[in-house]
């Protein structure tokens, strides 16, 4: 079968378009099931209509390579647990990443590129897709805590990082002049994948969700880099796309997390600033509750707002928060989630885990809608929280974590911490919210203790 | 296509990329990463002419690991975004 060039761009223009319409569905939770639909009609428009291109003159790689994908992405999707999503994103990173490596590679070996721009192009996806490949396996094995989720690293390995850099970009330089030679080749490949590893051991396990989304806008400029090689409008189109947004979701995630994007890619921790003593934050200051006497106060309370921490979905607890949240609801009590960008181990992580267990997206309130309405609030129940409730942020200028965005828990009228001690979080700081006039803390287990305050409340 | 047009594509796709995702809301952020995880699986079409052209063993094993690389990407993508955004719908 042979169809015209036009007729195949054509169809290629359909599925761009319904790409983008498949992430505009994306920005309502409504339309968001047809949004990706959508986009998924567009893979397929442009996959049959590639299935048509002159080139292509034997099937049985192609579906067998279709089949052993399709399964293995099939058993992933329906596998993956919530709490893993991160991993699983990683992974797929990775994985597009690699495909463009390897489609830019056999155009490479196929000698379609012969002028300086599909050469720069073909050594431009090779050199981000083998960093998106190796970079990702990486990440997923820091998050699947195959590997220790400390920086790694040794002396001068920037030093190296830039030399294996720079070395890519000659070579790339070098097979413009001199296009076809292998060796050089083979040699940026190695390059690359060296640097993906460099690049990521040395970013620690809190700076993952950073991490992820810069992986997920490589693996779209990657994408995009191959469609310069083949001179292919969906993939520049759709290429970039993904990298725009993965670029945004590196930015709000380093802006929730008071982190510039060199620090976390160069692993730069912020200044320790003047040591702080937890025993006079402490000292003499922490009350401690029960959960009945939180049920009394429940009773009288008015508005409520729920601060899930990534601890909540460790110990699966979200289910019994949901029912603790439905019991208030059906005693009368207003209840809203507070959610902070970096509450999850992913930018909206924690709004899929609560999703889960079917609580309502409209309760769910980013940090810029709910911190205003702290004041108003009876009862601000923190469940596996720690860093991104500490008023340090806001208040401490010597503080390392001094202007990261917080949720304002303090200002809500009584604010009940359910915590097992009063350890620190990743940040290592003591938390002065457990010590102030207003904060009650529930020690013990975040389930049993949710639980157990849901039991009092029914029965009161 | 030449470079310039390419360019211009490119540059003007970014522009809107970056429009339609600032209005994204935070809640739909994660599936709007495996969702966009799924779509830049479009290297497929670059994977499919490789892994079916005649030019060769070495192109053909290129191609057959860039089809199931990007059909995982594809299909894992656009199943498992689809299996979160069915929990954001229900009500």
């Amino acid at each position: 079968m042979h169809v015209s060039q036009n007729w195949i761009d054509i169809a290629y223009l359909i599925s761009a378009c319904l790409f983008v319409l498949g992430i505009k569905g994306l920005t309502k939770p409504k339309t968001a099931v047809r949004g990706n639909l959508l986009a998924a009609a567009g893979m397929g428009v442009a996959a049959v209509v590639t299935l048509l291109n002159e080139h292509i003159v034997t099937y049985e790689v192609i579906i067998a390579g279709v089949v052993v994908g399709g399964l293995i992405g099939a058993i992933m999707a329906k596998k993956v647990q919530m709490t893993s999503m991160p991993q699983m994103i990683a992974l797929l990173n990775g994985f597009g990443g690699g495909a463009s490596f390897a489609v830019a590679s056999a155009e490479f070996f196929r000698g379609s590129a012969n002028d300086t721009v599909s050469i720069i192009a073909t050594g431009a996806a090779v050199l981000i897709g083998a960093v998106t490949l190796t970079g990702s396996l990486v990440a997923f094995a820091k998050l699947q805590e195959l590997i220790d989720g400390k920086p790694m690293g040794f002396p001068g390995m920037k030093l190296v990082n830039a030399i294996l850099f720079i070395g890519s970009l000659v070579g790339i330089g070098y097979l413009v002049v001199n296009p076809g030679n292998e060796m050089v080749f083979w040699s940026l490949v190695a390059a690359a994948m060296v640097l993906g590893l460099f690049l990521v051991l040395p970013i620690g396990g809190a700076d993952m969700p950073v991490v992820i989304a810069l992986l997920n806008s490589y693996s779209g400029v990657a994408a995009s880099a191959a469609g310069f090689v083949m001179g292919n409008s969906a993939l520049i189109i759709t290429g970039s796309l993904v990298g725009a947004s993965g670029l945004i979701l590196t930015s709000i995630m380093c802006k929730a997390m008071n982190r510039s994007l060199t620090n976390v890619l160069f692993g730069v921790m912020a200044e320790a600033g003047d040591a702080v003593d937890e025993d006079e934050v402490y000292a003499g200051k922490v009350k401690s509750t029960s959960a009945d006497e939180v049920a009394m106060m429940l009773e009288t309370a008015r508005r409520v707002v729920i601060v899930p921490g990534f601890g909540l979905a460790m110990a699966q607890a979200q289910h019994a928060v949901r029912e603790l949240a439905d019991t208030m609801e059906a005693a009368g009590i207003e209840v809203e989630y507070a959610i902070h960008p970096v509450a999850g181990r992913m930018p909206g992580h924690m709004n899929v885990l609560l999703a889960e267990a079917e609580v309502p997206y409209d309760q769910l309130k980013d940090m810029d809608q709910i911190n205003p309405t702290f004041e108003q609030t009876d009862v601000a129940i923190v469940l596996g929280a720690n860093d991104v409730t500490n008023p340090m942020a806001r208040e401490d200028k010597g503080s390392p974590i001094y202007g990261m965005p917080i949720l304002n828990v303090d200002k809500a009228k009584t604010v009940v911490v359910v915590k097992r001690s009063l350890s620190a979080g990743f940040a290592g700081l003591p938390n002065p919210l457990f010590a102030k006039d207003n904060t009650l803390m529930l020690f013990g287990d975040g389930k049993g203790a949710v639980l157990d305050i849901t039991t009092a409340l029914k029965e009161g | 296509m030449d470079f310039v047009a390419q360019l211009t594509l490119f540059v003007l796709a970014i522009f809107l990329g970056v429009e339609l995702i600032t209005k994204v809301p935070p809640t739909l952020h994660t599936p709007l990463m495996s969702g966009s995880n799924a779509i830049s699986g479009i290297t497929v079409v670059g994977a499919l002419i490789a892994a079916g052209s005649d030019s060769g063993m070495l192109i053909n094993v290129l191609g057959f690991a860039a089809v199931v690389l990007a059909t995982i990407n594809v299909i894992g993508g656009f199943m498992v975004t689809n299996r979160m955004l069915a929990m954001f719908k229900r009500k």
